[in-house]
Parts: structure tokens; C-alpha cells; sequence
């Protein structure tokens, strides 16, 4: 088991950057997520972990070792890779056996051994068939049993479970991180896929287009996103375009840049100077933070809208509102009776100081 | 870029490859180049002058015949090669399967062994012209060949199966949704035919044009034994290089190989051009089942006469090496016919002698091309380096250039002691012989392995070595394993055109190490057909074998690797 350290890494294919300035601190037994959308990055930095790559500068650490050059077969990860790579040619034993079979252990042991990780994944009936003989979701422990075997320091999952329906991904899901936390083996896990990072992780990265914008638990980032990306690549959000009145100790006062009457609002400062004064800013909101009154009422944030636009979805409702020029994602519990929200309604809404957050907008121009 | 461990294996790997090819394929051709511009002790253009405007236009002429020749092969393979191909995968009766895969038995009849099949059948004294002549009670035969015709028919013979498996793999891609669609907008049968189904075979067809017209060109055995006096440009270089001028021999190696070089741009440019060729998946072949009973069985009556044509060759050849020789000389056929020949062959140590000659060379040859194609293979696929078109044009230059070419290059360049031959003078040695066929067949083995090697996904490599195996063992214990059958099959059929190979040989060849294929021609020149056609019958059955082994063992149709 090792941490892992990850230090101004870059990596260049011919004149594309794949990756810039990356700095990362996974540490021992920690499940780590990198999360972003395609052609992020994500797979790039994986392989540089794994040797498959080499950094165009930087440096890579398992604990205090310097691995950046260190070739693949010398690192003692275990990789299971997206479509597998399972040895075509081998039965599932022979596959698992593989790992253990080049590092010459007693062909007793062997036996042994992969015997109980194939117990592990719940594969020890099927230790004799051919691999191609599997289910995918078979096949994807037999490559998690693979990578196991080793005893990896490091487990590397490059979107595991992308090819399997959504059933087998929920299973296969539990399963991972059971193993996980039984081997308590530093992991780290790609994924584009926001539901399967914060439900699994201790720690995620979000990348985009080969920047790493956020480091955090789960609730960090989906609660504060460090920009506008983060805060709309996760969950949903409400982002306005907005420019400071002036700052406070505890408040900040900001008008909403949009074409109609000018609308006012008060967030609550947990914004630090420096960013205040870096270009573009959006106040942000969730739209399970938004109440919605049904009286009239005054007080900070209350803006007086309609009702544009009723979705039902079981549990919750979504509503859009419309703000004079500004739309409102609006999320309600399903708490009233049917027809409660209509189409046309007047309605009053409150953004609470709190909830929302002033964040920096580095991704061009941010609808209205 | 630094130099990694990655880095120094290709280059490791890269080092032997780009000596072989360089050695072998690129300094032989060049020193044909060299010699060409050689006249009188000095360097110039003289021997292309007199190339085209010489008196006796001989030159010309055969350059034009063989032209011609191969423009009528191009025509009457398609004629037979694309009907053949629209059948037998667009209709389904009784024995479709069989008759399909008995279409391509032509392409594995060693060139030399089918010409002499077919004068045997249908020459002067050919058994079916005579058997037409007794029935009917002519005065002559009604019909022979030799000359252009009987080239014509043999090239038809053996190349329409270009066509044929061109067609079919392009007829087997098309959606068959597009012409659904088309009747579905209320085109009939014909006009679907025409309007949409022949302009997406047009491509193939194209292609396979093209690679009939330059096997033609660079065809050696059909015109050698065929021709009479016809002469065209692969069979010059041979009487040039026979009568011993080899400038001249030189000259006309090199125009054979501009022409034939400038076909297979020609080709890979057009295959690379985007063409209509759409990425639908998952669709099969769809067959009309023929309903009418009488079309039906017309369809399978004429499968089967076809197949029985196909097929005679192969006959003649088994019936011939039953005829003792000596017992059939002014009679119409043949009348006594035992295992005689057989038994010399096994028997008489000079008889034997060749065939044992042939089998030891294409065994150090293909073992040679095994290693050569598998490693060239590896580095092609699946590795980065700079300059890799320039290996991938080196690999495939043997198969542009005619083995007259190839054989005459290695006369050029080996007649001399050089770094290349480690200071020895290759030619008139054991060695020169195994050396051609190696280089003959280094693009069959490294396609056919190329082929299996692109199916192969990185990932897989990648997977072995975070498990912590050294290149070497994954290479061993994971690739190579997976690769294994494909390499073999394509492997195994080198190995059969090694031990039929003409035309190199007949170049090269020396008496103490003269091949199977030397031999039949002296046998034949001695009127000893029997004893011919059973060394042709020993070549048929190594076919036979080794397509067995690859379909039953490999799962793999050899002809694939074609
Ligand atoms: N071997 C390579 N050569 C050149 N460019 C590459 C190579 N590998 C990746 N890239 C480029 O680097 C960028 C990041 O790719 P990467 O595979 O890391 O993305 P990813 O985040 O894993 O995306 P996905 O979710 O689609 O797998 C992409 O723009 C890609 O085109
Ligand atoms: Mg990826």
C-alpha cells in the first residue's frame, strides 16, 4: 500500500497537452475518484500512475519512491482496463494466475492464492472456463480478480463498469468497493460519471480539458464547487452572471447582469478577496436550495416570479420560474397535491443568503 | 525524446528488420538499377534507348504482349470471377456452401503443375480434345490450346479467384437495408441490380483488376510452357539473362518493375480514397433462397459441372502420375496405369533427390519467414517509429515486384561477394535458392500476421505488463499464443509456394540443388509426364494438408491470408 504524489506533471502528445500543471496527493488507502467529461485527461494521468506513459515533465511518487521512469511490469499496480484485456487464450484461472506466475510463485501458492480471489469475487465455481465463455459482469471480476492477485499497492480502474447495463453496475459497484475496503488498497477510480463518483469515493477530482479544478470529499464538491464548471459538471445548478455592489464582512451586495430591471441580491461571504477581483463572477445556487413561498412575502432575495414550466418526477418536482428575464431551476419535494404547481402560477422565491455562493466563471459566457 | 526501455526495443527489434529488408530487397533492386545503366563500361541511358528503339522492336513487342495479355486476363477473370461471386452469395440452393468454397481450389494449384494440367487436357494431344474428336468421329481435334489462348485460359483459370473473393467480401459488406430500400421506392430487381448494388461492388472490382492485371504481367510459368514463340516481357528477361546479356536483362527488369510498382500505387491510392463503404454493423449476408424447382436444380447442375471443371486439373494430374513412364506414346490414351512412379519417386535417390531438395529449402525459408514476419509484423502494428512507411513500402515490394524480377535482382547482386552476403558469392550456392523464396514470401507471412496482430488490442499487451511480466514473456506467453494461428496459416501457405516455386528458380537454381519445380520441367521436356505428375501430385497433397490443418486446427480459412 502507498500514497501517492503527484507533482507539476505535464504530458504532451506532439503538440496537444494532455495534461498541465497536475498536482495530486492520493493518500494510502484512500478511494480516489478523477471525474470529467471526455477527453479530459482522466486515462492520460491513469497511465502515467501505471507506467504506460511518462510524463513530459514532472515527477510521479508511490510513497517516498521516485516512479516516474520505472516501466509498467515494475510498479505492482493492477490495473482491470475498460474492455478488460482479458488473455483470450487462458482459462479464468490462467488469467489470474498470470500476475502471480511471472513474479515465480510456488505453483502450490499460486493455486492457493488465486483460488481465494477468485472466493472473493464470487468466480471460484467458474475457475476452469474459458474467458470467453464469461457474462461481462463475470468478466469484470475475473479482471478485478486479476489485478487483485498481485496484492497491488495500487488499484487502478479505468471506467470498469461502462460497459455493463445499469443493474450489473450497481452490483458490480458494492462489489469494488467492498474489495476496496477489504484489501484497504489505494484506488483510484475513472469515471465520467457523477452519480458512481460521489457515491464511492472519499476524494474526487474533477478535470477539464486537462486541468484539475477540484480536490475534495464528495461533499465538498458538490456543495462548494470551486468554479462554474465543477458547479454545473455535478449535480444540477442555477448559475447567474452577476457584478459586486460592494463587500462586507460578512455579506456581499450583487446585481444580476441581465437586460431587464436590474435584480439585487445579498450572498453570504465565504468568497476570499483574490477571487472577488479575477474577472467574471456567477452567484450559484442548487435547485433543491431554492424555497418557494406561497404568501407574499419581502425580505433579502424574495423575487416575485411565475411558474414556466412543471415537470413531475415521482419524488421530487422540477419547476422553472420565470424572474422577470431570469430562469429558476427549482426542485420541490412532492409533498402537496397534484396540481399544486400549475403552469402560470405566481409564486414567490427565496434564495437563502447562505446557500448561495459567489464563484468564478472560467468557462466563457454563462447563460441567463 | 528520451530514449526509454520501450524506445530501445523497437530499436532493437527494428535493427535485423531493416538489415534483412535493405539487404535483401532494397540493395538488390537498386544494383538491377545500377546495372541497367550500365552499357559499354559507363553510365548512361543506352540500354533504355535501345529498349524502345530498337530495330527488331522485340523489346517493344513483348512489353505490348504482355499488356495485351494481361488486359484479356483482367477481362475473361471478371467475366467468370464476379457472376460466380453474385451467386453463390446472394442464393441459396442446395450445395451453395460446398460449391462456394470449391471455387477458389484454382489458386492453390502450384502455377507450374496447373499448366501442365491443362496442356495435358486441352493441347494438341490434350485427352479432352481427342475424346471430343473419337466421339463424334472428327477427322481432328476440334479445338486445342497453346500459344495466347492457352495462356489466356490458364490466367482466367487461376485469377478469376481474385474476383471472385474480391466480390464476395465487398457483396458480403453491403447493408442490406440500401437495396430494401430501393424496392421499397419501387425499383425492380434489374434496376436495383444496376443502380445500386453493381456501383457498390464497383471498388472491388476495381481492385481486383488491377492485382489480376499484375499477376499477369509478372506471370512466368503459363507463357514459359505455353507460348511457343510468343514472347512477352517476363519470359525476355529470362532468354536475355540465358543468352548472357544482362544489361539488357537488367533494362527489362526494371520497366517490368515500374510498370508493375506504378499498378500497386495505382491500387493503394485507390483504396485509400474514400469511398461509399459504410460502418454498419452486425449485418449478415442476406441469401434469397431459390424457390423454383427447376431454376434450382439448373443452379445446381451447373454448380457441379463448374466444380467438375475446376476440379479436372487436378484429376489430370492424378491420372498422369498413374501412367508409368513409357507406356503411353503413340496410343490416344493412356492404357496401363500403376503406382510405378511412386515408388521411383520414393525409391530412386535422383528422382527423389529434388523433392527432398524442395522441402528442405522451403523449410529454412518459411522457418525465415516466420521469425521475420512475425517480428517486421509487431513493429509495424503496434509500435512507433520514425520512418515506418518506409519499412511497410520495403515489406511489400516483393509483392510488386514478378519473381522474374526478384530472381534476376539476386543474380545482380549476389554474383559478387558483398557485406550483404558476408563476403561470399551467393550465386550457384545452396543458399541463393532458399534466399529467394524467403524474400518472395515475406509480404504474404507479414499481411497475414498484420491482419491477426490489428485484432489484437493493446490493452491486452498493456494488462500483461502491469502485471508485472517483462516484454519478452508477454510476448511469448500472451501475444504470440493469441496470434499463434493466423501467423501459421499464413505461414504454412509460404511454405507450400516455396516448394512450388518457378520462376525464381529456374533462374537460379544449380544442379546439384535443382527444386522439385526444375525438375518437373526436365522431366516433362523428356517426355516423362508420369514421373512429372506425380511430383505434382506431392505438391497437390501438401495443399491438401496444410488448408486441412488451418481450417481444422486454426479455424482459419487459409485463403484469407491470400
Ligand atoms: N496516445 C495519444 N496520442 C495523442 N493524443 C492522445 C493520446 N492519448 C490521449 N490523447 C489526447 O489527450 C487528451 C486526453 O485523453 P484521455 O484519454 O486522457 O481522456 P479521458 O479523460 O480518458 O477521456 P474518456 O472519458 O473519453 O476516456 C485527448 O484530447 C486525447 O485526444
Ligand atoms: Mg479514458
Amino acid at each position: 500500500m502507498a500514497s501517492i504524489q503527484i507533482e507539476n506533471v505535464q504530458k504532451a502528445f506532439g503538440k496537444t497537452i494532455a495534461i498541465d500543471q497536475l498536482n495530486l496527493e492520493i493518500k494510502d488507502g484512500e478511494f480516489f475518484t478523477f471525474l470529467g467529461p471526455s477527453g479530459c485527461g482522466k486515462t492520460t494521468t491513469l497511465r502515467m500512475i501505471a507506467g504506460f506513459y511518462y510524463p513530459t515533465k514532472g515527477v510521479v511518487r508511490f510513497g517516498e519512491k521516485d516512479m516516474t521512469r520505472v516501466p509498467p511490469e515494475k510498479r505492482n499496480t493492477g490495473m482491470v482496463f475498460q474492455n478488460y484485456a482479458l488473455f483470450p487464450h487462458m482459462t479464468v484461472f490462467e488469467n489470474v494466475a498470470f500476475g502471480l506466475k511471472v513474479r515465480k510463485v510456488s505453483s502450490a501458492d499460486v493455486k492457493l492464492k488465486v483460488l481465494e480471489v477468485l472466493r472473493k469475487v464470487r468466480l471460484e465455481k467458474y475457475s476452469d472456463r474459458q474467458v470467453s465463455q464469461l457474462s461481462g459482469g463475470q468478466q469484470q471480476r475475473v479482471a478485478l480478480a486479476r489485478a487483485l492477485a498481485i496484492e497491488p499497492e495500487i488499484l487502478l480502474l479505468d471506467e470498469p463498469l461502462s460497459n455493463l447495463d445499469a443493474k450489473l453496475r450497481d452490483e458490480m459497484r458494492a462489489e469494488i468497493l467492498r474489495l476496496q475496503r477489504d484489501y484497504k488498497i489505494t484506488t483510484i477510480y475513472v469515471t465520467h460519471d457523477q452519480a458512481e463518483a460521489l457515491s464511492m469515493s472519499d476524494r474526487i477530482a474533477v478535470f477539464n480539458y486537462g486541468v484539475c479544478h477540484q480536490v475534495g470529499t464528495p461533499a465538498e464538491i458538490y456543495n462548494q464547487p470551486a468554479n462554474d464548471f465543477v458547479a454545473s459538471f455535478i449535480g444540477e445548478i442555477n448559475l447567474l452572471p452577476v457584478q459586486v455592489d460592494h463587500v462586507e464582512q460578512e455579506d456581499i451586495a450583487v446585481t444580476l447582469k441581465n437586460d431587464g430591471e436590474p435584480v439585487k441580491l445579498i450572498v453570504h461571504n465565504h468568497t476570499n478577496e483574490d477571487e472577488l477581483n479575477k474577472g467574471n463572477l456567477a452567484v450559484s445556487i442548487r435547485p433543491e436550495a431554492i424555497r418557494i413561498l406561497d404568501t407574499v412575502e419581502t425580505g433579502t432575495n424574495v423575487l416575485k416570479g411565475k411558474i414556466a414550466a412543471v415537470q413531475f418526477l415521482g419524488s421530487i418536482v422540477n419547476l422553472m420560474v420565470q424572474i422577470d428575464h431570469v430562469s429558476l431551476k427549482v426542485d420541490v419535494l412532492n409533498t402537496h397535491e397534484f396540481g399544486h404547481y400549475y403552469q402560470g402560477k405566481d409564486v414567490y422565491v427565496e434564495l437563502p443568503e447562505k446557500q448561495l455562493r459567489l464563484l468564478p466563471v472560467i468557462s466563457g459566457e454563462v447563460n441567463v | 525524446m528520451f530514449k526509454n526501455r520501450d524506445t530501445r526495443l523497437t530499436i532493437w527489434l527494428l535493427i535485423p528488420v531493416v538489415f534483412v529488408l535493405v539487404a535483401y530487397v532494397l540493395y538488390p533492386s537498386l544494383r538491377t538499377f545500377f546495372e541497367s545503366l550500365q552499357s559499354d563500361g559507363s553510365i548512361s541511358l543506352g540500354n533504355y534507348q535501345d529498349f524502345f528503339v530498337q530495330e527488331s522492336k522485340t523489346n517493344l513487342l513483348a512489353l505490348w504482349n504482355s499488356v495485351y495479355i494481361s488486359i484479356l486476363s483482367v477481362f475473361f477473370s471478371a467475366l467468370i470471377g464476379i457472376p460466380l461471386a453474385i451467386i453463390f452469395n446472394r442464393y441459396d440452393f442446395p450445395g451453395r456452401s460446398f460449391f462456394s468454397t470449391a471455387a477458389i481450389l484454382p489458386i492453390v494449384l502450384p502455377s507450374l503443375v496447373g499448366v501442365m494440367a491443362f496442356m495435358f487436357l486441352y493441347g494438341e494431344s490434350g485427352l479432352i480434345p481427342n475424346a471430343i474428336k473419337d466421339l463424334l468421329g472428327l477427322e481432328k481435334v476440334p479445338f486445342k490450346i497453346g500459344g495466347v489462348s492457352g495462356i489466356l485460359i490458364v490466367h482466367a483459370y487461376t485469377m478469376y479467384v481474385y474476383f471472385y473473393m474480391t466480390v464476395s467480401a465487398a457483396i458480403n459488406k453491403i447493408d442490406p437495408s440500401l437495396e430494401e430500400a430501393a424496392y421499397n421506392l419501387g425499383a425492380n430487381r434489374i434496376k436495383v441490380f444496376w443502380k445500386v448494388t453493381f456501383p457498390l461492388l464497383t471498388p472491388a472490382i476495381v481492385a481486383a483488376s488491377l492485382l489480376v492485371f499484375m499477376i499477369s504481367m509478372a506471370s512466368f510459368s503459363a507463357p514459359f510452357l505455353l507460348a511457343g514463340g510468343y514472347r512477352v516481357l517476363s519470359l525476355q528477361i529470362y532468354f536475355s539473362k540465358i543468352n548472357g546479356d544482362m544489361e539488357i536483362a537488367a533494362t527489362q527488369s526494371v520497366i517490368l518493375s515500374i510498370v508493375s510498382i506504378s499498378f500497386l500505387l495505382f491500387m493503394r491510392w485507390y483504396q485509400n480514397r474514400k469511398d461509399y463503404r459504410m460502418a454498419t454493423k452486425g449485418i449478415g449476408a442476406h441469401r434469397s433462397e431459390v424457390k423454383n424447382p427447376f431454376m434450382k436444380w439448373l443452379m445446381v447442375g451447373f454448380g457441379m459441372i463448374g466444380v467438375l471443371i475446376l476440379l479436372l486439373p487436378h484429376f489430370t494430374i492424378l491420372l498422369l502420375s498413374l501412367v508409368p513412364d513409357g507406356t503411353w506414346t503413340w496410343q490416344t490414351y493412356p492404357s496401363v496405369f500403376n503406382l510405378e512412379n511412386y515408388r521411383l519417386l520414393f525409391a530412386d535417390p535422383n528422382i527423389f533427390k529434388p523433392l527432398k531438395n524442395s522441402l528442405i529449402m522451403a523449410v529454412i525459408a518459411t522457418v525465415g519467414n516466420l521469425v521475420f514476419g512475425v517480428i517486421a509484423s509487431y513493429l509495424l502494428v503496434k509500435r512507433k517509429f520514425v520512418g515506418k512507411s518506409f519499412v511497410d513500402i520495403l515489406v511489400m515490394i516483393p509483392w510488386a515486384l514478378p519473381a522474374t524480377v526478384i530472381g534476376m535482382n539476386l543474380v545482380f547482386a549476389f554474383n559478387e561477394p558483398n557485406v550483404f552476403s558476408f563476403g561470399q558469392i551467393l550465386v550457384g550456392t545452396f543458399w541463393i535458392l532458399p534466399l529467394a523464396y524467403f524474400i518472395r514470401h515475406i509480404p504474404l507471412v507479414v499481411r497475414s500476421t498484420n491482419a491477426v496482430l490489428e485484432q489484437l488490442d493493446d490493452s491486452i499487451e498493456e494488462a500483461a505488463r502491469n502485471l508485472g511480466a517483462k516484454w519478452f514473456y508477454t510476448f511469448r506467453k500472451v501475444i504470440l499464443p493469441i496470434i499463434m494461428p493466423g501467423v501459421l496459416s499464413g505461414t504454412l501457405l509460404a511454405f507450400i509456394e516455396s516448394v512450388g516455386e518457378f520462376p525464381t528458380s529456374v533462374l537460379l537454381y544449380t544442379i546439384s540443388n535443382r527444386p522439385i519445380s526444375i525438375e518437373i520441367m526436365n522431366q516433362l521436356r523428356m517426355f516423362n509426364m508420369g514421373q512429372a505428375a506425380a511430383y505434382g501430385m506431392i505438391q497437390i497433397t501438401l495443399i491438401v494438408i496444410v488448408l486441412f490443418i488451418s481450417n481444422k486446427f486454426f479455424g482459419i480459412k487459409a485463403e484469407k491470408a491470400l
